[in-house]
């Protein structure tokens, strides 16, 4: 099967591509670039993508589906749509679920339900350590072989550095990069915010920017000592930014992501005990937000991940210190990536950078994160000009938990194609015409 | 300046204006308990129901008494014990509540925010009796009202608060009180209780000093908080001996302050601890007063939040 998008502006940074352009895929596979003037070749389903941006498919590092054990709050199924609907056509699965992704059982578990979803494409992350204990590590290889992309205890910070050291070093045999929720335990614990002067107005306990400091501060130095590859996931504070730099500068094989809750909002949004602005890490101070627009805008930041994190309202509905900490992002992340553009931080070959070429070199996902020819035909389509507002009763995700309900945005992901398929239209483009209707009026 | 809000949460978002009035209030309603007869109509007829998720002797049996010098009809509960470890949540025992028709809920609950939660998702007016360490706004308009009689008035006023700033809703309370009427306060205490940023509370008006001594110089009033030994088990300090003897207040302290400077404490104390005995027990101390005027207080926020000012008001045809 055939698919042509056609009259599109293809931007693919990693083969330098910023030109109007078709197109073709094939059988899962990009074959390649077509001049918009070439005609349709026969039997192809056409897509016609004018005044639309197209993009390799956005690739998010960063997201829990909370199956197996709280299908409740979201399944692989579910978690897949809403990836789709926002934009995502690859979502990498946190292994916090119950049990632990610390086995190659639920890594193929997990890899089965994604295939019967045929929606997005679920990559599992495997746990550094059996049950993300901190303890043992976990079979890393076996997963490995199953077809995790990375290991991680998000959620977990690996509580000691000899821990640590010994995953990053038995990590880096099989080629997989290791990511790690950076806080130290002992200076967060109980926290439920950031610490400074909202947590001091509010009377909630404070987890202070230094927590996430020095525990990046620390897997810097691991890296330095295991030269392994390391991946700082959602970075929230100016102290972080500064260590990876760093680490950069030593050529440390280090990268990072940020969470958009972290560049739009500010402890302030506390101010009412909304428990769905409770998140960890926690939403900083403006200097603290005003550092992260710097590493975007300077390159220090390579990705733009979601921890999209869904939880029950019944949950969130508990006093804020009890209610649990995350919120969903699939269907947001990319409204709120447009605001950096629109503000003129970064441009929109950025914004595809850390949204696609960036994650699939990071996570090494081959064929992926690119528009070349033989790559995997994942693409997403933007329109950097479509007005909308988010409403978080149309979400695909089984969950609410959202502090971005009603914002208006500008700039969406309005079509998502997963190995060639249009998995998911915005019901506002209904453009997918056939081949007969495409050359018509193309001429 | 009327008070015409729903609930009372806290005193942060508070106008000085509706300060004044709260207190002028609970001044007119100050007489009524040196009576014989201590009741009035106000509020005959209408219900509070005092929901407690902590344990609190005094707190609870001021707003009992405050309500029923109104005339209405206080319901206690405390559901620390009852269903919560039931696994009912707090808006599910709220909204049972609140199906029984109260005209005020007055809610006192170990996590700050709580009181906000139940105003948020329900329709009872809630007045905040102490959240976490967020506020405690009658415990402050007792203590400013209780300063007033004494001192005649706020503004100009040097007022020292002393001890565990970090942890306290009194010491936040009354902070925002007396810095928007216009007074000094210099909060000191262990670093570890009273972090640097403290400063930062409100935007004028408030210092941090890192000695007791320099909080208290020339100081009008003299605030004591309570210490809580579960604090030097979480390592904020090292001994309760080491606090009485470097936090603690004493005699010694006090000649730094205002010739007729008064000394407070919102109870309970730990006498030999915190403050002194000679102190808690002596002239300038208004620990008793702060008590008395705790009825005052509550009674003019039952009567405005519960219907009694509302009804007044409609009478008037406003």
């Amino acid at each position: 099967m055939k698919l042509l998008i056609a009259n599109g502006y293809v931007i693919d940074p990693a083969q330098g591509i910023n030109a109007g352009k078709n197109l073709l895929i094939e059988d899962g596979r990009v074959i390649g670039l077509l001049e918009r003037s070439d005609q349709a070749p026969e039997g192809a389903e056409v897509l016609d993508a004018t005044g639309l941006i197209v993009s390799p498919g956005f690739i998010d590092l960063h997201a829990h589906l909370r199956e197996p054990g709280a299908e409740y709050k979201e399944t692989i199924a579910s978690g897949a749509a809403a990836a789709v609907a926002g934009g995502w056509t690859t979502v990498c699965a946190m292994p916090n679920t119950d049990p632990v992704n610390d086995s190659p059982a639920v890594t193929r578990f997990i890899i089965e339900q994604a295939q019967r979803a045929q929606l997005a494409n679920v990559f599992p992350i495997g746990a550094i350590t059996k049950g993300c204990a901190g303890k043992e590590l976990s079979e890393m290889g076996e997963m490995k072989s199953a077809g995790i992309v990375a290991v991680s205890d998000d959620g977990h910070p690996v509580p000691t550095a000899g821990i640590m050291r010994r995953a990053m070093e038995y990590a880096r045999g099989f080629d997989l990069t290791v990511v790690d929720h950076c806080q130290d335990l002992s200076l967060s614990a109980g926290g439920v915010m950031h610490e400074g002067r909202w947590s001091l107005i509010l009377g909630l306990k404070g987890m202070p920017a230094a927590a996430e400091d020095v525990h990046v501060i620390r897997d810097c130095v691991l890296a330095k000592l295991t030269g392994a590859s390391v991946h700082i996931a959602h970075v929230s504070t100016r102290g972080a930014l500064e260590a990876i730099r760093r680490a950069r500068e030593l050529g440390l094989t280090v990268s990072c992501e940020v969470a958009p809750h972290h560049w739009t909002l500010t402890d302030e949004a506390l101010a009412d005990y909304d428990t769905n602005t409770k998140i960890s890490p926690p939403v900083r101070s403006r200097d603290h937000v005003a550092a992260i627009l710097e590493g975007l805008r300077d390159g220090t930041i390579d990705a733009i991940a979601t921890d999209h994190a869904p939880h029950h309202a019944d949950e969130k509905a508990l006093e804020f210190d009890q209610a649990p900490f995350g919120i969903i992002g699939l269907e947001t992340a990319v409204g709120l990536a447009f605001d950096l553009v629109n503000q003129g931080i970064i441009d929109l070959e950025r914004l595809i950078s850390l949204c696609s070429t960036n994650p699939a070199r990071i996570f090494s996902l081959q064929d992926r994160g690119t528009l070349a020819q033989k790559a995997h035909a994942d693409v997403t389509i933007l329109d950097p000009g479509c007005e909308w507002v988010f409403d978080v009763a149309s979400s695909k995700s089984k969950s609410r938990n959202t502090p971005f309900h009603g914002r208006g945005m500008i700039g969406a992901a309005v079509a998502t194609i997963v190995g060639g398929r249009v998995v998911y239209l915005n019901p506002n483009y209904t453009r997918l015409t056939d081949t007969k209707h495409h050359n018509a009026a193309g001429k | 300046m009327q008070f015409n809000r729903k609930h009372l949460l806290g005193i942060r978002e508070l106008e000085a204006g509706e300060i004044t009035h709260l207190l002028d209030t609970a001044e007119t309603f100050r007489d009524i308990s040196k009576r014989e007869i201590k009741k009035v109509p106000a509020l005959r007829g209408r219900t509070v129901i005092n929901l407690f998720f902590e344990s609190s002797t005094r707190t609870r049996t001021s707003f009992e008494i405050a309500a029923k010098r109104l005339s209405a009809d206080a319901i206690n509960i405390s559901v620390s014990t009852s269903s919560v470890s039931k696994g009912e949540t707090l808006l599910d025992t709220a909204r049972n509540l609140e199906a029984m028709s109260p005209d005020c809920i007055v809610v006192r609950h170990s996590m700050a925010g709580a009181p906000h939660h139940l105003a948020r998702m329900g329709k009872a007016p809630i007045v905040n009796a102490g959240d976490g360490s967020h506020e405690h706004p009658t415990q402050a308009l007792l203590d400013a009202l209780t300063i007033r009689e004494y001192k005649g008035r706020i503004e100009g006023l040097r007022v020292a608060i002393l001890g565990d700033v970090l942890h306290s809703r009194v010491a936040r309370s009354n902070i925002h009180l007396l810095t928007k009427l216009g007074a000094t306060v210099s909060i000191a205490g262990p670093g570890t209780l009273v972090p640097e940023e403290f400063g930062e509370l409100v935007e004028q008006g408030l210092r941090v000093e890192k000695r007791i001594e320099d909080a208290i110089e020339g100081a009008d009033v003299v605030m004591i908080l309570r210490i809580q030994r579960e604090r030097q088990d979480a390592a904020f300090f090292p001994s309760m001996r080491e606090y009485a003897v470097h936090f603690g207040l004493k005699p010694k302290h006090l000649e730094r302050a205002a010739p007729d400077a008064i000394v407070m404490h919102p109870g309970p104390i730990n006498r030999g601890i915190e403050i002194a005995s000679e102190i808690a027990d002596g002239s300038r101390s208004l620990i008793l007063d702060q008590v008395a005027n705790g009825v005052a207080v509550r009674m003019a926020v039952l009567y405005l939040l519960a219907g009694g000012g509302r009804a007044e008001l409609e009478e008037k045809g406003n």
